[in-house]
């Protein structure tokens, strides 16, 4: 009896597997460039790599724990000020280990919260496992299902300023997965202690004296 | 000053919820939080946020402290499980996590199945620095209430009531 080939997961829109070009630290910064007072949430590891190499803000609260965790923060967060715009980054793992959190996103429907996933399809962190979204599971679809109606996949660095309307300008909920190629970048560490990030936080934004 | 020995636990917790300006309930439902749950449903100047997952909870209400809003989560104590790790993210931040916990598996209990969360709540949740006011008597449940809300919001801890199943009753799943 032969064996049947294994099934390959379809093409997606944006190329094959493993073909994702966008670079996420030069991506990132640019990104942060147009955020125009949006305070950000990053996840734990690189996106908190990045948003740190981008420039340090104390608009940023830096993650060292707490997977899954980015959008239920940025949530928490987008209710409790509603006129400031919030954007969880995070990457794809992170995403997945929260994925019913999308659900309450939609729910909510916050104007304010957007949500942005690096997929580079792996656990970029640990030793650069493969992920769920290099095979059949697609993250746009999944916060579709969810409820969330505005979604986008970004495949190019140059879709960044339509990006950035999305994540910064459009009335929210927002979601897009930006596919970034699975880089080697520098260490580019923030402080570590959480209560000292999220005082600076507040102070920031009002809500704590300095 | 606290009164209890209202007809309901739920009343007493509810008054000093609003007393404390806790807006944002959330929550994965459980039934001897109907009650509760309930309330805090129908008043238009509180949120009910229902989860997919208790651990969502740790996120909202730290972004909840971070935004310069009150929050707290009300679960059942198998949801506990969930969120031992996420429990980390309130601790270090110091943000304040108020947790309100139904329990099963202890007093009672028909479905064995709830046994293994039910008995591990306490020392799984001091094992991660939750400070943890079992109370088994419905009169007493407001003022623990309170104790644990004010140790939570003004010194930044994590700390859950534990609602015994003595108090809320063993559900019986028709065979009693």
């Amino acid at each position: 009896m032969t064996r049947k080939p294994a099934v390959k997961a379809e093409a997606r829109e944006g190329g094959a597997k493993g073909s994702n070009k966008i670079q996420r630290r030069p991506f990132v910064a640019e990104l942060l460039s147009r955020r125009n007072g949006t305070l950000v949430i990053p996840g734990l590891g690189s996106p908190t790599w990045d948003c740190s190499a981008a420039g340090d803000s104390p608009e940023y609260l830096y993650s060292w724990g707490g997977m899954g965790l980015a959008v239920p923060t940025a949530l928490g967060l987008a209710l409790a000020q509603p006129s400031r715009r919030v954007l969880a980054l995070t990457g794809d793992g992170e995403m997945l280990m929260g994925i019913g959190s999308l659900g309450v996103v939609a729910e909510l429907a916050p104007q304010n919260l957007a949500i942005l996933v690096l997929d580079n399809e792996h656990f970029g962190e640990t030793g650069r496992q493969t992920g769920l979204t290099q095979g059949r599971t697609d993250l746009c679809k999944i916060a579709e299902g969810f409820g969330v109606r505005q979604t986008r996949l970004v495949t190019e660095h140059n879709e960044v300023a339509d990006l950035a309307k999305l994540l910064f300008e459009i009335p929210g909920p927002t979601f897009a997965v930006a596919k970034i190629a699975l880089s080697e970048d520098p260490w580019c560490l923030p402080e570590k202690d959480g209560a000292a990030i999220a005082r600076r936080f507040q102070i920031a934004i009002g809500v704590a004296k300095s | 000053m606290t009164e209890t020995g209202t007809a309901h636990w739920s009343e007493d917790v509810f008054r000093e919820m609003k007393r404390r300006r806790i807006e944002t309930v959330c929550t994965v439902p459980d039934g001897g939080l109907t009650r509760l749950l309930n309330m805090v449903k129908a008043d238009p100047a509180m949120r009910l946020i229902t989860l997919s997952t208790e651990e969502e909870a740790m996120g909202i209400v730290s972004g909840q402290w971070l935004g310069g809003k009150r929050a707290m989560i009300a679960m059942q104590s198998s949801g506990v499980g969930n969120c031992i790790n996420a429990i980390g993210l309130p601790s270090i931040l110091k943000a304040p996590c108020l947790m309100l916990i139904t329990m099963r598996g202890q007093w009672g209990e028909f479905n064995p199945w709830q046994v293994q969360m039910g008995q591990a709540v306490r020392p799984a949740l001091e094992a991660v620095g939750v400070k943890c006011f079992p109370v088994d008597k419905a009169a007493e449940v407001g003022e623990t209430f309170v104790g644990a809300a004010d140790l939570a919001f003004n010194g930044g801890f994590a700390c859950a009531v534990l609602i015994s199943q003595r108090v809320i009753g063993a559900k019986g799943f028709g065979q009693e």
